[in-house]
């Protein structure tokens, strides 16, 4: 009986130390594990300079398991102050089921353009339940060192492109570094990349939305029919080639261009590349051009956090300038999205930077509602982009398939 | 005089079974349980009845793919089956034959791959089978076989087979073991009896040892049939869990994945990946049943 007793009051003792521990230090949830040392050495300290005495503790998980994760510990009230939001959908199902707080009117939100805090509001855009940290912007990467020596000037047009991509074939190169045996990177870095300039961007995206027009139309149909013409471009065994293999034959200067999402120019910077960048080519000279400058990450506060006072200090200092700056340079291909003025100093981050000025932003096509249904439109596209990459199915057959299910969930969703 | 309850067997049971309660009997039951349910926006279950089932079963949207994933489920097994057993047992035959030099090696050689972790074998066969940096073009090259290799992993006529193949290759020591064991046991007397009558090797592997191996046989099969219909990790880990091209890969495990945890855009509904895994279990559990009542049954078990 003695021992039990003691058992129990040690028990008790550690649960109270493990509290006293853990209180007062603002927990960060997020799937950026590659960031962490960035977070503990740059960001936090940067905070904590300005708010002295708060703990920050970055806890991240793997991306592919955060989300299951991140819901159970959520459900089960262990989950940490801050919540680190994927876009849309994802984020808007945690607070319907009340798992973020609503950010309206908090400190820092004011210095977000409306478009940026789109990806994180309820769909009648009244309520924010995130505050918008960093967009990724899609675009091209190119060999310098190749176009150099086969003599190619950067495309800014369609048949500029192809041309360049028939003289790196015709030296024996492979001209786009590109698989699909991963099957995503068809639809993030090609289709939501290229197609924009087809479908003019979010007039396009919000005539889907509103139901005015079809995946069958022309211009959505433009953007397979651009890529089933990259079949004998993407080398071969392109089927079975991985976005890790992609990656390495473009470091290796192996092939010409990179079809790229801006969160690639760390990697590359690290392999010693020498590369530069281009939007996605506009149809004819004179087009206006449009780029997906996709809102990927924000920040939430756990209705249950433990320390709710410290982490909306925190997130006051997520819309400061300061942590702008710190962003952008230090996690390079990341755009923060507040206003603030920023000057950017890796030479490709602020080339692709620079896009915004002359092109319109538009994000992922399918990010917003779209997605919802079963089989979510996303996995959709990754399905029949790969296809059609890998020339097995018809740009028409594409379109014809997505626009099959989407009539369906959205008949699904009226019911 | 009343017999006194057997303390110690209770006493000596309890660690196994509270611990297969807790970890296993339980959560089975609360799975059945759950597919019967659907879940609303705010994450409140309401019980829903079989319409999760038919709904899975009946909608389009759903059968496809379940139906998909059944029918390449089997194509994974039958493969496996097919290919896997007979290897097993031609390389427990060849290892039992006595004066084999070097048989310790070959055993601990081809037994070795089922100890490394599955992610492991999907990457590294993914590097051996890759067209870009993969050994295996060169190889056929030498042998003047270039012009048949394809990019294996990638085509939706060959990534199942080649995936199925991959797990062969990493397995086949487990029934190889098995059968190993079960012809060691086969007594010498009776095999020598037949030399004296003068039956070859040949009939005595047919009508000696084979019929003697017939129970573990049955073993082995119905062990990789459950295997099979719980595999998930080597597809997982080579196509992920939308499991491409075109859905070719994709098996029971990974459709469960993808419906209960959701992947990427996909949002995880857990009342539907319950379904998806009481069905999972219904398709695993008429398997065995069925061996057991037509097979086991009336497999002849000789007194040795």
């Amino acid at each position: 009986m003695h021992t039990v007793l003691k058992a129990r009051h040690l028990l008790l003792a550690s649960l109270l130390a493990a509290g006293t521990a853990s209180a007062g230090t603002v927990t960060i949830e997020s799937w950026r594990v590659d960031d962490k040392t960035l977070w503990e050495e740059v960001l936090i300290p940067a905070f904590q300079k300005k708010n002295p005495g708060i703990q920050i503790k970055f806890s991240p998980t793997a991306p592919t398991e955060y989300d299951s994760s991140l819901t159970a510990r959520l459900t089960g009230g262990t989950a940490g102050d801050l919540i680190t939001c994927r876009p849309f959908d994802v984020s808007l199902n945690l607070f319907k089921k009340g798992h973020l707080e609503k950010l309206d009117g908090k400190a820092g939100m004011e210095h977000f353009p409306a478009s940026a805090k789109v990806a994180w509001q309820t769909d009648d855009g009244k309520t924010a339940f995130c505050m918008p940290m960093a967009s990724v912007i899609h675009g091209f990467f190119y060999n310098k060192k190749m176009f150099k020596e086969l003599g190619i000037q950067v495309p800014k047009t369609q048949p500029e492109f192809y041309a360049a991509m028939e003289k790196i074939k015709a030296a024996g190169k492979t001209p786009i570094a590109l698989g699909t045996a991963d099957q995503w990177e068809s639809n993030q870095t090609v289709f939501t990349n290229i197609g924009p300039n087809d479908w003019k961007g979010e007039e396009g995206r919000k005539a889907l939305i509103a139901g005015k027009a079809k995946f069958t139309d022309p211009q959505f149909v433009a953007a397979w029919t651009q890529m089933s013409k990259w079949t004998p471009l993407m080398g071969k065994g392109a089927s079975a080639q991985t976005y890790a293999d992609s990656q390495n034959m473009f470091a290796m200067g192996k092939a010409g261009v990179y079809p790229a999402g801006s969160w690639d120019i760390g990697y590359f910077n690290k392999e010693g590349m020498d590369f530069g960048a281009f939007p996605p080519p506009v149809a004819k000279s004179g087009d206006q051009c449009y780029i997906s400058d996709h809102t990927d990450i924000g920040m939430g506060v756990n209705p249950k956090a433990k320390n709710k006072a410290e982490a909306y200090k925190f997130l006051a200092w997520l819309g400061s300038q300061e942590f702008a700056d710190l962003y952008t340079n230090k996690v390079t291909g990341f755009f923060s999205l507040s206003n603030h003025l920023i000057s950017v100093q890796d030479p490709v981050a602020k080339q692709m930077l620079d896009w915004r000025k002359t092109c319109k932003s538009t994000i992922r096509l399918n990010a917003q509602i779209l997605n919802r249904g079963e089989p979510a439109m996303e996995n959709a596209l990754w399905n029949v982009s790969s296809q059609v990459l890998n020339g097995k199915m018809t740009p028409k057959d594409a379109a014809a398939q997505i626009q099959a299910g989407f009539e369906k969930s959205r008949a699904n969703a009226a019911k | 005089m009343m017999k006194r309850l057997p303390w110690h067997i209770v006493l000596f049971l309890a660690p196994a079974v509270l611990i297969y309660s807790v970890f296993s009997a339980l959560p089975l039951i609360d799975t059945l349980r759950l597919g019967f349910y659907t879940s609303n926006d705010a994450g409140q279950h309401s019980f829903v009845g079989l319409s999760n089932y038919l709904t899975i079963l009946t909608d389009p949207a759903w059968s496809t793919s379940f139906w998909n994933a059944m029918a390449n489920n089997f194509k994974f097994f039958l493969i496996h089956l097919l290919v896997q057993n007979p290897i097993g047992l031609i390389l427990a035959t060849f290892l039992s034959l006595k004066g084999l030099k070097f048989a310790r090696q070959y055993r601990t050689f081809i037994f070795l791959p089922t100890l490394l972790s599955v992610v492991i074998i999907g990457f590294i066969w993914q590097l051996i089978l890759s067209p870009l940096w993969g050994v295996s073009e060169g190889l056929m090259a030498k042998v003047g076989l270039e012009e048949y290799f394809s990019p294996w992993l990638g085509e939706e006529g060959s990534a199942l087979i080649t995936l199925a193949l991959i797990s062969v290759w990493q397995f086949v020591g487990i029934p190889m073991m098995l059968i190993y064991a079960a012809l060691l046991a086969v007594p010498e007397d009776i095999i020598e009896a037949a030399y004296v009558e003068g039956a070859s090797s040949w009939r005595i592997f047919w009508e000696i040892k084979l019929p003697l191996i017939l129970p573990t046989l049955g073993l082995v099969t119905i062990l990789t049939y459950v295997g099979n219909f719980n595999a998930f990790d080597l597809i997982y880990s080579v196509k992920g869990a939308i499991a491409g091209p075109n859905y070719s890969t994709d098996i029971l495990g990974t459709l469960f994945y993808r419906t209960f945890f959701g992947y990427q855009s996909q949002i995880g509904s857990p009342t539907m990946g319950a379904a998806v895994a009481t069905l999972m279990f219904l398709v695993i559990l008429c398997g065995v049943g069925a061996y057991f009542y037509f097979v086991q049954r009336k497999l002849t078990r000789y007194e040795l």
